[in-house]
């Protein structure tokens, strides 16, 4: 494959962020807003034709009929050393050639909605410059040939998301956010960093093809190493995963992405649902080679992520802003990737139940991609209606919104599992991944869906029905423009019909293809807690009851404890503001401004003091000096004459 | 009785002399260049004269002394101007009172 165009793929998202960044200011919004699109429409239509020619046009296949990892081109950026190089490149493979799909659709269906969302909003040039930026970083980071090269990408959507979620920046709380998520993540990405540096360090190269293509020899690498009674190499993949923890919001690293819906809600879409989340699963995914023979470093995995998804999911049953719903439950659902990718392995370079729950997380990553972009620009859409971010202001609002109402709907039944909508078909496959490696794990995240689809539902009933809108200071809602709809109806029939795909012949682990078998039991047992769920939702919020209120009544504290999201900012407060401020930060500034400081001030008064004391020497008095001079003189005249008479 | 070096030069060191002596003792900056233009002569006889009696065929000492003359007339000029600012800004010529930009 020649490189053009994979090099287009990565220069058209940069250009236009430097043309929209520099020049943008002198643009009307709409030659701005077009431009992005028509910039973000090009690069759909190349990745688009990548995508294909990898997929189906039969060169990337092998002898064995495998799916083959492909370096389109790899050149050196920086070479310090002979072993210490770091290339820039473009990988094509199964997941980065899936990636590429999934984010220059949401991409571009983000770009096309902005255009009706963000009208007339200032700053809608620098918008789309930063959207653009972003569109770039997350594609440099997909498409990395090497470790450090995703490693970069990885910082630098950490920069655009900063951005793009302070980008009201006059509002306080944007800023805060804006804070809180960079300052989260960069810290995760201190773990990354070091087990980049244990990783490569014994393996002597950042190169996947090395890396991933031949696990063998790098765990050889490893052998007989360990630190603190763990091998070295579970270190090194704990820690990796660390700064997956941290941009996939995993407990307890999680607390910034609710924070981060302060953003404009279609970067929220964008960046905090469908692409930058999930770049933590991405790494894992292209790491996982070398996961499975870490079997601690799975089993970590696993735990962190079935911890994750069912605390998101009890906090979601109990928010009142929508968008924070849609956080948590983007939240939810990111741990059960890697839950799935946790129970694709069974350690020692073994699969668990033929790898499914590779596929079936890379299945999940796609269809939840596209569905819960829906329901964020749903929420968008609604957001734009009423102008305010809590159900409460919106109630049966299904009559004013109707193809809002419709395509919200879809988006639900296609995240609780509902066949034939696309969540089914991938969380079923992960379903039976997870009873497959431990039943436990199978019952708790048949739990987990079970809440999934009952505070979807609760969402969905409180925003459309509960009761009549009520139209406040005579401002009806109003059906979402047109560049707006047509996002919706395009990510709603995706949501429809991306369960048909046959997803086993694009992605598994050993990228052999192979055909999806539906497990009907543990599909009857998954879609019968789905209903159950949902019937349970139907009766508490289809129509104004007392119910709720009861319930909340009878469990206060466990409303408390959700509503609050169980205290974890304040416990994050409490740690530094009280513990870290008060028990290191405090005595170091003490001991910054007594002893750093004061040794300085003591040499500068020394000097001051004895300039003055010695300042009166220098009268000025031009008669005095020659006083001295006439003396010097003479008394130099007398020790030369003595000396030639001695 | 013969005309020797020492008959000239003990006049040209009672002007130096002089010179210093008024060099410090005047307050007057104008006094106190009229003794820095003494000290300067002194020395120009000096010149003159160690070159008539050391090295007769020469002429190197007398142009030094022309040399020194000129150097000495321009100096005067520029202190004399020094002298004429400080005298509008303070109204005063007192050597030992100039202290105002001092510490």
């Amino acid at each position: 494959m020649s490189p053009t165009i994979p090099i287009l793929i990565l220069a058209i998202p940069l250009f236009m962020f430097l043309l929209l960044g520099l020049l943008g200011m002198k643009m009307s919004h709409k030659l701005a807003g077009w431009l992005g699109c028509l910039g973000m429409g090009t690069t759909l239509v190349l990745a688009y034709c990548t995508a294909y020619t990898y997929y189906f046009g039969g060169d990337f296949v092998g002898a064995n009929g495998e799916r083959l990892m492909s370096v389109v081109f790899n050149e050196t950026w920086l070479a310090f050393t002979d072993k210490l190089v770091i290339s820039m490149g473009f990988m094509l493979d199964s997941i980065s050639a899936l990636m590429l799909v999934v984010i220059t659709t949401i991409s571009f269906l983000v770009h096309l909605y902005s255009l009706g969302y963000m009208e007339g909003e200032k700053g809608f040039q620098r918008y789309y410059a930063f959207l653009s930026l972003f569109s770039f970083s997350m594609l440099l980071l997909v498409v990395a040939t090497n470790i450090f090269q995703m490693y970069i990408g990885w910082e630098l959507v950490g920069a655009s998301s900063y951005l793009l979620i302070g980008f009201y920046y006059t509002k306080h709380s944007a800023v805060s956010a804006s804070k809180k998520a960079f300052i989260v993540t960069r810290f995760a990405d201190l773990g990354f960093l070091l087990g980049i540096l244990v990783l490569s360090f014994t393996t002597q190269t950042f190169d996947f093809a090395e890396l991933c293509g031949n696990p063998t020899a790098q765990v050889t690498a490893f052998a007989g190493k360990t630190f603190m009674g763990c091998s070295l190499l579970t270190w090194a993949l704990i820690l990796i995963f660390t700064g997956g923890m941290g941009k996939s919001a995993m407990m307890p690293l999680h607390i910034w992405l609710p924070d981060a819906m302060e953003g404009p809600t279609p970067v929220s879409a964008l960046i905090h649902a469908a692409t930058m989340v999930v770049a933590g699963v991405y790494l894992v995914a292209r790491m996982f080679p070398l996961y499975l023979w870490s079997f601690d470093a799975t089993t970590f995995i696993v735990v962190v992520g079935a911890i994750t998804a069912f605390y998101a999911a009890m906090v979601a049953c109990a928010q009142i802003d929508i968008k924070r719903v849609l956080a948590f439950s983007t939240i939810s659902q990111i741990a059960f990737m890697m839950v799935a990718l946790g129970v694709a392995s069974e350690g020692e370079g073994q699969v668990c139940h033929h790898g499914l729950g590779y596929m079936a997380s890379m299945f999940h990553m796609f269809t939840h991609a596209m569905f819960k972009a829906l329901l964020f620009l749903g929420a968008g859409a609604l957001i734009h209606a009423v102008h305010s971010n809590d159900y409460t202001a919106m109630h049966g609002l299904r009559k004013f919104m109707p193809v809002t109402h419709i395509t919200f709907l879809i988006g639900c039944l296609a995240i609780a599992g509902i066949p034939p909508f696309s969540g089914f078909f991938s969380k079923d496959e992960i379903m039976a991944a997870c009873y497959a490696w431990h039943p436990v794990i199978g019952v708790w995240m048949s739990v987990v869906a079970g809440l999934t689809a009952f505070y979807m539902f609760r969402l969905y009933y409180l925003i459309f029905w509960w009761k009549e809108h009520k139209i406040e200071h005579g401002h009806k809602p109003h059906e979402a423009p047109l560049p707006m709809l047509i996002p919706l109806v395009f990510l709603a029939a995706v949501s429809c019909v991306a369960g048909f795909i046959p997803f086993g012949h694009f992605v598994s682990w050993n990228h052999l293809p192979y055909d999806i078998h539906l497990d009907w039991t543990i599909a009857g047992i998954s879609v019968t807690i789905a209903v159950v769920a949902i019937v349970i939702a139907t009766v508490m919020y289809r129509k104004e009851n007392p119910l709720p209120a009861k319930m909340k009544a009878l469990l206060p504290a466990l409303w408390d404890w959700c509503y609050h999201r169980f205290y974890w900012d304040e416990l994050y407060m409490f740690i530094t503001h009280k513990i870290i401020f008060n028990g290191i930060c405090r005595p170091i500034a003490w001991f910054d401004r007594h002893i750093i400081d004061g040794t300085m001030d003591a040499m500068a008064t020394i000097t001051n003091k004895a300039s003055v004391a010695i300042r009166g020497l220098q009268s000025g008095q031009v008669q005095m000096y020659v006083w001295v001079y006439l003396i010097g003189a003479l008394l130099l005249c007398g020790l030369g004459v003595m000396a030639v008479i001695l | 009785m013969e005309i020797t070096l020492i008959f000239w030069l003990v006049p040209s060191l009672i002007m130096f002399c002089c010179g210093v002596y008024g060099f410090i003792t005047r307050r007057n900056m104008i006094a106190m260049l009229i003794s820095l233009e003494l000290m300067l002569n002194s020395v120009d006889i000096n010149f003159a004269l160690f070159n008539r009696y050391l090295f007769p065929g020469q002429m190197e000492g007398m142009f030094f002394s022309l040399f020194a003359i000129a150097l000495a007339a321009a100096e005067t000029a520029l202190a004399i101007a020094i002298i004429l600012n400080i005298f509008r800004k303070v109204k005063n010529v007192d050597v030992q009172g100039l202290d105002t930009m001092k510490f």
